[in-house]
């Protein structure tokens, strides 16, 4: 197992947002986690990642308990961008490289082959404020992929784009997963967006947050995304995380 | 064009109306002063001209006190801005001390200054430095605290070190609010200068401030306004500068 989660609790002062979570994700399993908002969703992903210790209960990743091991195997994508305006987007790509130690040239010239592969080729010296929504995202997804962490952490890393572009992304983030696949834990409130991308969808309950049903996208999926979400199979399994969703909400 | 050019024409007027207004004598009537009292922009123009050197030299020695000063404040207040970002209990301790140290008037501070460091330019940098201090110091700290959480756990995730995030993140995010202290530091650092100047003088060439003073003893009025006009020209270039500095460090924006 990649990620075992046993009796996970945690909360803030005395409100309790998590509470007896368990869940497993396997090697190289794409696990969507969808939940309303405010059910701790958020919470979960960085304690999954390390970022913070759980109140009660265990996570490990890859064989390693405690916070700063999880960080190592951990690169995590938060919902805004974040992409630091200061540097060109091949250096904001390249950061996880800097902070290893590597120096800028041989960074620049790592990251630079994956912006070939992920349709990026001649944005390297863009800045960030200069690129459009769905680029940002790119950009932004590709730092974490340079991270070259065996876990992804992708906190609704579509959230704050336009439907269309959305649609796109998703298209982009499930072919570039195919190339270099990873354990992805992906939160998202937008059902469709984790049955499309995810091979696992755990629907959560409002807070304290619980799994109230765990879903399967038909396989096999189309390569085509707008055919994958509109096959009829598809749709069903829609309507029954909607659903659970709603139910959990009450 | 439109920036320049009303303030420009603005100014023209007044300067104009001015020179109109004493060269007629009409000023020095409803003032109910003699003449000489109230100069005309031409007449401070010609004293301009005529003491040139004599400006030039105490405009150096103000320069100097400025520069040096506020030297001593970016390093000062950079620091412990930082000092305080990175240690909550050197910030818990000293953060309120910084700022109800600013209820006491630097005025009645710069004769205590005198008294310890002397007549020299010693004295002359200290308050400077101390009236320049605070906004330097209040802004990059301020900087550096408004950084959004989610990018340090980025940079975490991302296997920065605490040095790799200071420099990467949380360094240039401060560097804006920097330079707004810094713009702050540079509008008040002629004002700390005269006042040293003015408190503790000395015979000879000893700053702008010490021959307004001066002047306005001996009723040499068209030399105290252009004295005037050379020490707020040499603010404005300052402001300048530092302003073309942030443009260029501060490209993002």
């Amino acid at each position: 197992m990649s990620v075992s989660i046993r009796g996970l609790g945690h909360s803030y002062g005395e409100l309790q947002t998590i509470a007896q979570l368990d869940f497993e994700v396997g090697e190289r399993e794409t696990i969507g986690l969808v939940g309303p908002s405010g059910c701790g969703k958020s919470t979960l992903l960085e304690l999954v990642c390390g970022l913070q210790e759980p109140k009660a209960g265990a996570v490990v990743v890859d064989g390693a308990a405690d916070a700063a091991g999880r960080l190592a195997h951990c690169a995590y994508m938060p919902q805004r961008d974040l992409l630091l305006p200061w540097y060109s987007a091949l250096d904001n790509a390249a950061l996880a490289l800097r902070n290893r130690g590597l120096g800028r040239a041989e960074a620049r010239r790592q990251t630079s082959e994956l912006f070939e592969r992920f349709g990026l080729a001649g944005f390297e010296a863009s800045a960030p404020g200069e690129l459009s929504g769905g680029m940002r995202q790119r950009v932004a997804f590709l730092r974490t992929l340079v991270a070259g962490k065996p876990l992804l952490a992708l906190d609704e890393p579509f959230a704050a784009l336009d439907a269309i572009t959305r649609a796109e992304m998703q298209g982009w983030l499930a072919e570039a997963l195919r190339a270099d696949p990873r354990t992805v834990v992906l939160v998202s409130h937008d059902v469709e967006e984790a049955l499309y991308l995810a091979d696992r969808v755990a629907v959560l309950s409002a807070r304290p947050a619980r799994i109230v049903a765990e879903l399967r996208a038909p396989e096999p999926r189309a390569a085509d995304r707008d055919a994958a979400v509109t096959d009829p199979a598809f749709v069903a399994v829609r309507e029954r995380a909607l659903r659970a969703l709603h139910g959990g909400m009450r | 064009m439109r920036r320049w050019l009303l303030p420009t024409l603005l100014l023209a007027a007044l300067i104009g109306a001015w020179q109109l207004a004493a060269s007629t004598g009409a000023m020095a009537d409803v003032l109910g002063l003699y003449d000489f009292l109230v100069p005309s922009p031409s007449e401070i123009a010609e004293a301009l001209w005529e003491n040139r050197s004599l400006l030039a030299d105490n405009a150096w020695v103000t320069l100097q006190e400025i520069l040096l000063g506020l030297g001593c404040a970016l390093v000062a207040g950079v620091g412990f801005a930082v000092l305080m970002h990175l240690s909550n209990l050197v910030r818990d301790a000293a953060y309120p001390l910084i700022v109800a140290s600013q209820t006491i008037p630097i005025v009645v501070l710069a004769p205590i200054l005198l008294t310890w460091f002397g007549y020299g330019i010693g004295p002359k940098i200290v308050v400077v430095a101390l009236i320049c201090f605070f906004p330097i110091t209040v802004n990059v700290l301020d900087g550096l605290r408004s950084i959004d959480p989610d990018a340090l756990k980025l940079m975490r995730s991302l296997d920065a070190s605490r040095r790799q995030i200071f420099r990467r993140v949380e360094a240039p995010a401060a560097l804006p609010s920097f330079f707004t202290g810094v713009k702050i530091a540079v509008v008040v650092a002629p004002i700390g200068a005269v006042l040293g100047e003015l408190v503790g003088g000395a015979t000879g060439i000893s700053g702008l401030g010490r021959l307004i003073f001066e002047d306005n003893a001996n009723l040499e009025v068209a030399r105290e306004f252009a004295a005037v006009a050379v020490l707020s020209a040499m603010a404005l270039v300052l402001i300048g500068l530092v302003a073309l500095a942030e443009r260029r460090v501060v490209s993002w924006r």
